[in-house]
């Protein structure tokens, strides 16, 4: 975690302000998370208030997040404009998983050739406003940190939220 | 009464991005969209040319959350083309591990997604760090269910998520049996919280009544997610190779989802836990009926809601299930998967999916490429059932607030258990021509 300026001018908040973000992807990073909650959730709720998490709640917010974790590719014009959405609001933005972080595998339709872009395929980029090329977060924004894996590594994803609550001062 | 648009933008504790418009005039509801709204990964297009080696672990990546369903349903699709007969081990490990799956799986739904629900509050980040507190104790017994649900799989197929031992004739690795001992005592542990979850669904007051046809696999002798024929509340019998003829894909030009409904009839349909237990009641484990006998009179229903109380109950079925054969198998640590020459063929694959039947169809060339890929999963088939369910729900509840309305709508859709990332690979291309 390198962005440690960032933190000197922000008074240390009470709990670490997290939101989970999912794009283009199997949602297997996030159901990942929340098996990570059954040893994690008691002692992360005295720690972070996930203030988007949409999987668990219905009243989310963006605004004010010191960490947003953002799962999947990038496949449209109205994501890339929530990503940068996401990006504006938060102070820390982690890359999770490896649609994420490389774009595949949600990426290889990248891969198909122009004679496998048939009608029915051109349909769908017409009809729901495709992006020709589906992209990686880093692409698109600054990424602060990684959490590789297919779905994430889940020591990487716990070291990465430790990381940030030492650097809040938290643990 | 009200009138005009109701739009919930992003319906929550689901897997998956999906929304819901409702048009009303006039006291009518005049229109419901319910729009599925993740981004096709056209995952099927992308195998095609690619050697089957590698495809059941690429399209266990449609979906996260059920993945073991998908790499089961592409092995055995993928197997029957190239004719291999997978070992009795083989299938009994294939059938613990979905075991795993069910218990994970239906935990993560009806303790993480509808608890909150039930309790009458937003999340479970809600429920208040109170031992003495009934929710609090539920929330601990989802972390001890799944917890559990996640290890066997871990030491059966290598992981709960996108799980690399299962390939393509049996295991690359078989599993350490020095765990079981430990599984069938945590196993037994947890039977009486997942017998106070059954008890919860039972008794939780939510009703929405509407005839709907069943369709779910069914195995004669015993309750199974694997094996079986597909058969419907009529009693009409599919073999797996006939599935795919026995529906009618239905494009939906708002949502990325096809919908189904029956060839012949034209009508929607229900698969999922409700249509398993409604249709195959007589087949589950002799100790899992002892037990709750007294929360198995509701089936068969037409009560949507007792999808959940049907997964609860399909906890407890994949626990006796999975004690039964952790204590009586008997691991060949040597056993190495079944090879073949590679040559043309189509298989088709039919599991139930802990959302309901989930098809895979593979067509390979005499050089062991993928010629044709299909798959047709259980939130797409659900899909015209979600519609015509809320269509009934919003017509007979026009007096009630906008904000009741929203609630209620949603309580419905999360019932159900849909799965957005599984809904949006596939491509019913022929259909698109219309």
């Amino acid at each position: 975690m390198s962005d440690q300026s960032l933190v000197e001018n922000h008074n240390a908040p009470k709990k670490l302000v997290v939101g989970w973000f999912s794009f283009t992807c199997c949602e297997g990073c996030l159901i990942l998370l929340t098996e990570l909650l059954n040893e994690n959730l008691d002692n992360w709720k005295k720690l972070i208030e996930f203030r988007h998490l949409k999987a668990l709640k219905t009243k989310n917010q963006i605004e004010g997040l010191d960490v947003a974790f953002v799962e999947g590719a990038i496949s449209s014009p109205d994501q890339e404009a929530e990503l940068l959405k996401i990006r504006a609001n938060a102070k820390h933005l982690v890359a999770v998983g490896s649609c994420a972080c490389t774009g595949r595998p949600s990426a290889t339709r990248n891969d198909l050739l122009n004679a496998e872009l048939n009608y029915k395929v051109l349909w769908y980029f017409k009809q729901f406003k495709y992006n020709d090329k589906v992209k990686k977060i880093a692409d698109l924004v600054k990424v602060d940190a990684q959490v590789p894996g297919c779905p994430m590594i889940a020591s990487e994803f716990i070291k990465a939220v430790e990381s940030y609550l030492k650097l809040y001062k938290l643990i | 009464m009200h009138s005009g648009d109701i739009t919930i933008e992003n319906i929550s504790k689901i897997e998956g991005s999906a929304g819901l418009k409702v048009t009303i005039q006039d006291g009518q509801v005049t229109d419901l969209k319910f729009i599925i709204q993740d981004y096709r990964r056209f995952y099927t297009q992308v195998v095609k040319s690619k050697p089957i080696a590698g495809v059941p672990a690429f399209l266990s990546r449609i979906c996260g959350t059920c993945s073991v369903s998908h790499l089961f349903a592409s092995l055995e699709a993928i197997e029957k083309s190239q004719d291999i007969k997978i070992s009795e081990q083989t299938r009994i490990l294939r059938r613990l591990a979905y075991d795993a799956l069910m218990i994970r799986d239906h935990a993560l739904h009806l303790y993480f997604f509808m608890l909150p629900d039930v309790l009458g509050i937003d999340s479970i980040l809600d429920i208040p760090d109170d031992p003495n507190d009934f929710g609090h104790t539920l929330l601990h017994d989802s972390f001890d269910i799944k917890k559990l649900g996640t290890d066997i799989s871990n030491t059966i197929i290598g992981a709960a998520i996108h799980a690399p031992f299962p390939t393509i004739g049996g295991f690359v690795k078989n599993p350490d049996p020095s765990k079981f001992a430990e599984f069938i005592d945590r196993l037994e542990k947890i039977r009486p919280q997942v017998i106070r979850g059954i008890k919860l669904f039972y008794d939780w007051k939510a009703e929405l009544f509407r005839n709907s046809d069943y369709l779910c696999l069914r195995n004669n002798d015993h309750f199974d997610f694997l094996e079986g024929e597909v058969i419907n509340s009529d009693g009409k019998r599919v073999a797996e190779e006939d599935f795919y003829k026995f529906l009618k894909a239905v494009v939906i030009p708002y949502s990325q989802a096809e919908g189904y409904v029956f060839s012949d009839t034209h009508e929607d349909y229900l698969v999922g836990s409700l249509a398993r237990l409604n249709l195959n009641l007589d087949l589950l484990h002799p100790r899992t009926k002892a037990d709750i006998s007294q929360y198995l009179n509701f089936f068969p229903s037409n009560n949507v809601y007792d999808n959940n109380l049907a997964q609860a109950v399909e906890i407890l079925q994949a626990v006796d299930d999975a004690i039964d054969i952790l204590k009586n198998v008997k691991i060949n640590p040597e056993e190495k998967p079944v090879t073949k020459p590679v040559k043309a063929g189509i298989g088709v694959g039919v599991v139930e999916a802990p959302r309901g039947i989930l098809y895979h169809m593979a067509e390979v060339d005499d050089k062991g490429m993928i010629k044709d890929y299909d798959v047709i999963v259980p939130t797409s088939q659900n899909q015209i059932n979600i519609e015509n369910d809320l269509k009934k729900f919003f017509q007979e509840n026009l007096d009630k607030e906008e904000a009741t309305l929203k609630l209620e709508a949603e309580k419905i859709i999360r019932t159900y258990d849909p799965c957005m990332s599984c809904a949006t690979n596939f491509l019913k291309l022929e259909i698109i021509r219309k």
